[in-house]
This record gives C-alpha cells, sequence and structure tokens, in this order.
C-alpha cells in the first residue's frame, strides 16, 4: 500500500479584502488623483500613461538623481526649440528645509498633450496584429489564386526595384528617427505615441521585405535583391535616401517629428504610396501590393499623423510660446518643403516606368500640395513660397 | 507566418538596413566604450509579422485572467498584508520599465551594428507594454481591494517618498551618463539578466501564496519579454569585450552595476518577499535560499562565470559580500525594520509581524529573534495611537539611520558605513562599494583614463535633509499622503481601518521635529565627526545603539 504524503501549499484564507467590504477615509477614492483629465472623465488610456515619466517640476521633490555628463538629466525641455507654456520656469531649488513641493500639476503645458489615438499596450497590439494578419492572408490569398501571374511584365520589376526600395525610408525612418525620439520628449504622452509611430514604420518596413520574399519565391525572375541597388544606385531614388539620411540627422525632436510627419510624408510619402503605386497597381493586373501599401497609408494618415495634428496644434495653440513656436515651425517649412519637394520631384521618372499608367506626375504632385496646405492650413502655419515652385 | 521559415524572413529583414551615404544619423549620446564594426548576428530574432500576434495572444491571456479574477471575487481572499507593499512596488516599476524604452536609443549610435538595431527597437516596444499593463494591473487593484488609499495617488506618491525614489535611480540609471554603462551594462547585463529572476519570477509566486494570481498573470507575461530582452545585452556585451580597450570600464561598470541592483532591488523585493507575506510554511523558499538559486547560481554562476575566458573581469568579491550582507549581516530585515521605523513617511500600511511569523523568521535565519524579535514587539505595542508617538519618536533602543548618498538606502550594516568628503560636501555611504561610485567610477577620469561621457550623481538624494526642521504632520502634508477626510494618513503601521484607531496628522503634531543626519553630519567638527563615525560603526544589529565601552 502507497502513502500520499501532504503536498505543502498554501492555504486560501478568506480575508474580506474587496472594495466595498467597510467605509473609512478613502474607502471610495478609486481614481487617479495626481493628475486633470483632458476631459471630464478620466480615461483608461490616460490612467496607464500620464506621470509614468516624471517631472521635476511637480512631483519629483529629490529632483532628477542621475545625469549626463553635462550635468543635465532626465528629460531637458531643451531637447527641443519649441516651448509649451511653463518652460522658462526654473526647476525648483531643494535644500535643507526647503519641502518637496514643486508647481501645481501639469508646472507646463508639455503635460496637456493626450494622443488622440490613445494608444498604450493593448491598443498598438490589437491594431498591428491585426494589420499583419489581414496582410498575411491577402498574400496567401492571392499566392494560392495564382493572382502574381497576372502581372504585367514591366510591374513585377516596378514592384522589386521601387516598391521594395521604400521599405529602407520606413526602416531608416522607424528605427534612427521615431525610435530615436522616443527618448527625447519630456512626457510619456508623447513618447508613447512616437514610439507606436516607430513601430508602424518598422512593421511597415518588414511587411515589404517579407512580401519582396514571397515575390522572390512565386515570381520566376522576380528579382529579391534589386530593391538594394535601387536603394544604393538609381539616381531616381537619390533625393528621397539623401532626405531620409537628413531626417534622422536632426537633433530637435520636435523638428523630427514635424519634418518627417507633416513634410516628408505628405510631400513625398503619400506621393509615392498613393499616387503612384496605388493608382497603378490595379491596372498593371496587381491587386495585393496596394493592401500592404494602403495599410501603410492608414497607419500615417490615420493614425500618425492624428497625433501629430494634436501635438503641434498645442503648440502654435499655446498661451504663452503661440508666436514663438510658429516662428520656429514656419523656419522648418522653409529648410524642409525645398528638400522634400526635390526628392518628390527626382522620384518623377517612376511614373513613366508601369506598362499602365498612373495619373502624371504633376496631377499627384497637386494633390499632395493641396493636402499638404490644408494640414498646414488646420495648423495655422503659411504654405511657404517654395511649395509654388 | 506563412511558409516561410522564421530563419529566412529574419534574414530577410536584415536587408533593410543601409549605411548612409549623404547625412549619418544625429548623435546625441556619448560612451567611452569602442566597438569595432565587426558583425554579430541579431540575437533577438523576432519579426514584427510574429510578434505582434504573439504579443496579442498574451493580451488576451492576462485580460481574460483579470476579468475572471473580477468575476470570482479574488480579493475576498487576498491578503492585505501583501497588498499594501504593492502600493510602493506599484508605483515604482512603470518607471523603470518606461525608462528601458527610452534607453534604447542610447544604443544605436554608440553600438554600430545594424542588426542589434532591430532587437533593441522591438525591446523599446516590449517595454512600453510592460510600463502600461502595470498601470493597468495597479489600476484594477485601485478599483477592486478594499483600501484604494495610496494606489490612488501612487505616481505622485513614490516620487516624493524615501522608498519610492530608492527605487527611482533603478531607472534613471538607465536612461543617463554613458551610453553603454546605463543601458547596456547597468540595465540588460545586470538588471534585466539577474534581478528580474526576483522581481518577475520569485515576487509573483509569492503573490499567489497570498491569494493574488493576478500579479503572477501579469508579471510572468512581462517576463516572458524580458528573456528576449536579455540576448540584447549579451550580444552588445560579447561586443565590447573583443575590444580590449573595453575591459576596464567594463570591471568598473559591472562592479558599479552589481552593487547597486544589490543594494536597491534586494532591499526592496527581500522586504515585499520576507515581510509582505502571511505564508509561514517551513518549506517556502526564503528570499535568500531564492536568491541563492536565481541571482547565486543560474546569474553568476551559470551566465557570468563562463565570461571570464573572454576577459570580462566578474566582481567576485562583490558578489560573495552581497550574499554576505543578505545571509550574514541581516540586510533585508534591517531594510524591513528601517521601512517600518518610518511608516509615517509612507503611503502604505506596514503590518505588525506575529507570532507565527517570529517562529518562520527564526526558523529560515536562526538567531533573528534576538536581534528583531523584541522590536517588532514594540512595533506592534505602537502601531495604534494611544497618547504615544510613532515608532520612530519612542525609545526602542534604535538610532535612526545615516542615508547612503549613492544607493539611497540607508547605512543600515553600521559597521560598513563609511564617509568622504566629496564635492565639499561629507557624505555617508552604507558601503565601501558605494563610495568608490559616488567618489572615483561616477567622475569624468577613472584611474587616470578620461571617461567624458560618465554620468553624474545628482539631485537631493537625501529625502531627510528637504524636511530639515520640518513638524511631521507638515512634512506628511506636503508630499499630500493624507486621506479624502483632511487628516487621516494613508500609511498606518497596521492593517486596522476602523478610523478610530488610524493615525491623522493631529497626532503627529506633538513629534519632535525631523532632523537630517547628513545636514547634522556636515556641522561637526572633525574630531566630533570621527567620534561620531567610531560610534556608528559599533551600533547594531537592528539599529541598537552603540553598546556602553
Amino acid at each position: 500500500m502507497t502513502t500520499t504524503q501532504e503536498r505543502s501549499v498554501p492555504k486560501p484564507v478568506f480575508t474580506d479584502a474587496e472594495a466595498g467590504a467597510k467605509v473609512f477615509p478613502d474607502s471610495g477614492a478609486r481614481q487617479f488623483n495626481y493628475f486633470n483629465p483632458a476631459k471630464r472623465k478620466q480615461s483608461h488610456y490616460e490612467d496607464v500613461t500620464v506621470e509614468v515619466q516624471p517631472d521635476p517640476r511637480h512631483y519629483l521633490a529629490q529632483g532628477w538623481l542621475y545625469a549626463f555628463a553635462d550635468g543635465r538629466g532626465g528629460y531637458p525641455l531643451e531637447w527641443t526649440r519649441l516651448k509649451a507654456w511653463g518652460s522658462d520656469r526654473p526647476e525648483p531649488q531643494r535644500g535643507p528645509g526647503s519641502g518637496g513641493r514643486g508647481y501645481d500639476w501639469p508646472a507646463h503645458g508639455w503635460h496637456e498633450f493626450r494622443d488622440p489615438n490613445e494608444e498604450w499596450e493593448l491598443t498598438l497590439y490589437r491594431y498591428n496584429a491585426n494589420v499583419v494578419r489581414q496582410l498575411n492572408q491577402n498574400v496567401e490569398a492571392a499566392r494560392q489564386s495564382k493572382a502574381f501571374e497576372q502581372w504585367n511584365h514591366n510591374w513585377v520589376t516596378f514592384v522589386a526595384q521601387h516598391v521594395g526600395a521604400w521599405m529602407h525610408v520606413d526602416h531608416g525612418l522607424g528605427l534612427y528617427l521615431f525610435a530615436n525620439a522616443n527618448r527625447r520628449a519630456p512626457t510619456n504622452m508623447h513618447n508613447n505615441a512616437i514610439s507606436v509611430n516607430s513601430m508602424h514604420r518598422i512593421r511597415a518596413a518588414q511587411d515589404l521585405a517579407l512580401y519582396n520574399l514571397t515575390l522572390s519565391e512565386e515570381i520566376e525572375g522576380f528579382d529579391g535583391t534589386a530593391h538594394l541597388s535601387t536603394w544604393n544606385d538609381d539616381p531616381a531614388w537619390q533625393g528621397v535616401r539623401e532626405t531620409a539620411e537628413q531626417l534622422t540627422a536632426i537633433d530637435d525632436w520636435c523638428e523630427a517629428v514635424f519634418a518627417a510627419n507633416v513634410v516628408f510624408e505628405p510631400l513625398v510619402g503619400e506621393l509615392f504610396r498613393s499616387n503612384l503605386v496605388q493608382q497603378a497597381a490595379p491596372a498593371n493586373g496587381d491587386f495585393v501590393t496596394p493592401t500592404l501599401i494602403g495599410a501603410e497609408e492608414f497607419d500615417f494618415a490615420e493614425r500618425d499623423l492624428r497625433y501629430t495634428r494634436v501635438m503641434f496644434d498645442l503648440l502654435v495653440n499655446d498661451k504663452e510660446f503661440a508666436e514663438h513656436n510658429t516662428k520656429i515651425l514656419q523656419e522648418w517649412l522653409g529648410t524642409w518643403v525645398p528638400r522634400c519637394l526635390k526628392a518628390a520631384r527626382t522620384l518623377q521618372p517612376l511614373w513613366s516606368q508601369p506598362d499602365a499608367k498612373p495619373s502624371r506626375f504633376e496631377d499627384g504632385l497637386d494633390r499632395v500640395k493641396s493636402r499638404f496646405g490644408g494640414i498646414l492650413s488646420d495648423l495655422r502655419l503659411q504654405t511657404p513660397k517654395e511649395l509654388a515652385q | 507566418m506563412s511558409r516561410q521559415s522564421v530563419a529566412k524572413a529574419h534574414q530577410k529583414i536584415q536587408e533593410l538596413s543601409w549605411e548612409p551615404a549623404y547625412h549619418e544619423p544625429v548623435s546625441q549620446y556619448g560612451t567611452d566604450y569602442t566597438f569595432r564594426k565587426a558583425k554579430k548576428k541579431d540575437p533577438l530574432k523576432q519579426v514584427l509579422r510574429s510578434y505582434f500576434p504573439m504579443q496579442e495572444e498574451k493580451d488576451h491571456r492576462v485580460y481574460g485572467a483579470e476579468d475572471g479574477a473580477i468575476r470570482g471575487n479574488m480579493f475576498r481572499q487576498v491578503q492585505e498584508r501583501w497588498l499594501e507593499w504593492q502600493k510602493l512596488f506599484l508605483s515604482i516599476i512603470p518607471l523603470p520599465e518606461i525608462s528601458a524604452a527610452r534607453a534604447m536609443p542610447l544604443l544605436f549610435r554608440t553600438v554600430p551594428n545594424p542588426e542589434l538595431h532591430n532587437g533593441q527597437a522591438i525591446q523599446m516596444i516590449d517595454e512600453v507594454r510592460h510600463s502600461t499593463i502595470q498601470q493597468n494591473l495597479k489600476r484594477l487593484y485601485m478599483n477592486n481591494y478594499i483600501d484604494p488609499a495610496g494606489f490612488n495617488s501612487s505616481l505622485r506618491n513614490f516620487q516624493n517618498d524615501y522608498c519610492g525614489t530608492i527605487g527611482r535611480q533603478f531607472a534613471e540609471g538607465f536612461i543617463t551618463g554613458d551610453a553603454i554603462t546605463a543601458a547596456s551594462i547597468y540595465l540588460t547585463i545586470v538588471a534585466e539578466t539577474a534581478f528580474t529572476n526576483t522581481l518577475f519570477v520569485a515576487m509573483p509566486a509569492e503573490a499567489a501564496a497570498n491569494g493574488d494570481y493576478l500579479l503572477p498573470t501579469v508579471f510572468h507575461s512581462v517576463q516572458s519579454d524580458e528573456s528576449r530582452h536579455i540576448s540584447n545585452g549579451y550580444a552588445t556585451l560579447l561586443m565590447a569585450l573583443s575590444d580590449e580597450s573595453n575591459h576596464q570600464l567594463l570591471e568598473r561598470d559591472l562592479r558599479y552595476a552589481w552593487w547597486n541592483n544589490h543594494a536597491v532591488v534586494d532591499a526592496a523585493i527581500g522586504t515585499f518577499i520576507e515581510y509582505g507575506t502571511k505564508d509561514r510554511r517551513k518549506d517556502r523558499e526564503s528570499y535568500a535560499e531564492m536568491w541563492r538559486r536565481w541571482i547565486y547560481d543560474d546569474y553568476y554562476r551559470s551566465y557570468l562565470v563562463p565570461l571570464e575566458k573572454y576577459g570580462l573581469v566578474i566582481p567576485h568579491d562583490l558578489i560573495e559580500e552581497a550574499w554576505n550582507r543578505i545571509w550574514n549581516k541581516g540586510y533585508v530585515h534591517e531594510v524591513a525594520q528601517f521601512f517600518a521605523t518610518g511608516w509615517l513617511a509612507n503611503y502604505w500600511r506596514i503590518d505588525p509581524m506575529t507570532d507565527e511569523d517570529f517562529e518562520w523568521f527564526e526558523h529560515k535565519y536562526p538567531g533573528w529573534y534576538d536581534k528583531y524579535g523584541k522590536w517588532w514587539e514594540n512595533y506592534n505595542r505602537l502601531s495604534v495611537p494611544n497618547g504615544h508617538h510613532p515608532i520612530v519618536a519612542e525609545d526602542v533602543d534604535y538610532v535612526y539611520p545615516h542615508r547612503c548618498w549613492t544607493c539611497m538606502v540607508p547605512c543600515l550594516i553600521r559597521e560598513d558605513m563609511v564617509t568622504d568628503k566629496v564635492d565639499g560636501q561629507w557624505r555617508t555611504y552604507c558601503s565601501e562599494t558605494c563610495r568608490w561610485t559616488d567618489a572615483e567610477a561616477f567622475r569624468p577620469t577613472y584611474q587616470g583614463r578620461q571617461t567624458p561621457n560618465m554620468g553624474q550623481l545628482v539631485g537631493a538624494r537625501e529625502w531627510e535633509t528637504l524636511y530639515h526642521g520640518w513638524n511631521w504632520a507638515d512634512v506628511v502634508a506636503d508630499m499630500g499622503f493624507v486621506r479624502d477626510d483632511g487628516k487621516t494618513m494613508v500609511a498606518q503601521p497596521h492593517l486596522d481601518l476602523d478610523p478610530k484607531k488610524m493615525w491623522t496628522l493631529d497626532h503627529l503634531r506633538r513629534m519632535p521635529e525631523v532632523q537630517s543626519p547628513n545636514v547634522l553630519l556636515n556641522q561637526m567638527t572633525d574630531d566630533e565627526r570621527a567620534a561620531f563615525v567610531a560610534d556608528y560603526n559599533r551600533q547594531g544589529p537592528a539599529g541598537r545603539p552603540a553598546p556602553a565601552n
């Protein structure tokens, strides 16, 4: 006969420690009370995002504890030239007997930004998982129905070279502009939105790379390395490449996000995606590529541009620094609009390459200029004279 | 992912990076390390096409469990002693997580290997995940646990509180200073590879034993990401080792990172596990036993020691001394006693220890009762207001300790305390290693070598100094640790929620003023200071005054 030794396990205990079991001071205080919600009620997004990244101007009683070699710690406001109200107030100085109080929350206007997409863990994985699942299904359906056999010969080359080349733009900006900028902004709301933006771009880059791999396997003669030589050597792409590299070289995090999402994407990204690939693909027998490009277009137009608009809208309407900010944004427009227009124009030879032609380059350019003008108008910025070129 | 193998897909995405032809990406962070452009594979091998659905699935499991916990009234079986310490832990931990996300860009330009950058970007978004999933857990506790006070104000509280700021340095160490020191050695090589084992594996097990199965649900999901991050650090470390000139810096950084992580993480997690639990089964592992298994055996012997053959100088002495502090010098017990001494400056309730607890401690740590038992009996005696002061202002044979300038945990092992005059100020340190960290390691020259990128220890690193000369009631009000009736304190030295047994600001008014030990130290003459140090070194254990000569 075998004997069973009693297992050692913790015993459940009835503790009655659930909400409402007793009444006492604070027993009903079930809201985070350290920030003011943007609307009447605190949102779930705000609860999981606001104030995780602290600020010595309000609650950070002992100040930053670690600093760079130059003595600057945490998230210096001067990492951008733009300012939000209260930016010029100094960090409270603490010493013997000073107490810990800082300025009343939020202490400065940067903390007023809320991502209109309300991105946090749950939303960002749900959204991106849906995108990659749908894209997988689209590509798989096309593969099974031999849809790639319907492509015009020249279109196969176009996709290998030019659609493929765009993956490098996504990758470069995703990593070295957006992921990089996630260290720079002074609030968690900014940096989380920028991180999500970064993942959109890196995902889009990988979507194109893996699509390219599938095409290499499915289409005889598809050159899976053509995107590299195109990106490296094709003169039509060197304007885009130079501009993309220049974007990653920006030091000021606001300038980087502004130049990428307000100027480059509308003038170059949407020109390439919506006004070339999306228009040309169907007539060349391709219904698959537009689903990938369309996913990226949605990322930008409906998500990334959305938070960018709100972020800069606050700054151009700031109660203390609206004029200061507007002047700098105009200056940045003066720098980046000519660069992006030059990059756009350098792409022009691509319009003549497919067998079935898209609408004219100039028409596409007019459309993106018009949309760009609308974005500027919403931000009360003036259209730079260079746009007329 | 369709029919493409992960390896093929991964190989393909390596084609995405390119060498700049016109403009280099901005370089905003410095390092004194040098890297050869040796090709190393991206160790993470994660492709977003499979990554996003995988994370979404993990989310489904976490949020399903959370839903189930609420429907099943989990909080009827949760130990308040445990949940109260979560007010501290969950106020701290989202910041280190989000700081790890912010740390990744420090490595982009300093580690010139594009293949690693893919893994770093995925780690970035993982860390965003951890930060918000943990905030969400705290929100759930706030909404469903009997006492929301402290949860509801957590992100203000921990940034004012003397325990919270001990934890905050854990986060800030990731994002400033020399990029490799911060984001690679301190964050991934030591914090993630060694100490997430106790944070995210040992602690959830203890939570489950206290009726809380949501902490394990969330933190095991988090830990499944951490294991991928470890490979990011390992790849960078191997690259760093391949350059002889880095070895001196690696030795410095490993000593600093190991010791600081030990001082900070063992203080906090050791206290939560040993003093936050009601599970006193004799055969459950103590924190010391867990530490020996997770940190000493798994990390030190299995991970670090094999790197010795590549030239890594391992701080064997500090690893042994950390164990010595935990096993022989009562580090965790001294910290828990200190946190309970200063309960009134916190924002959670600390349950007194009972006879059952005493028995368990004595069983696990022979000799515990002789050192700490009497003090905890006094804590229990003084827990309900009855005309006396909080324990910090009563005579219970306890000398309020000086704070360590570096790790910010007080100098609790009295014989190890050292002082030094640094940057014109007399400072106390819990150990010689913490003195070395401040006075020698975090400096622009190290052992005669220029280290212009090394960071600095800054800030008002002693909480007590801010309130030097203040009345205790004003201190607590200034920090905002007061409940919605305007007078009852959030913190209590017991778990009884009967308002008549809860301490209020009025009880604190009669107390003596707060005195900053550091301010007093700097007012001493050289002779007085020497006598003070000699006396301090003779104090303890358990904070006892020095024996009379």
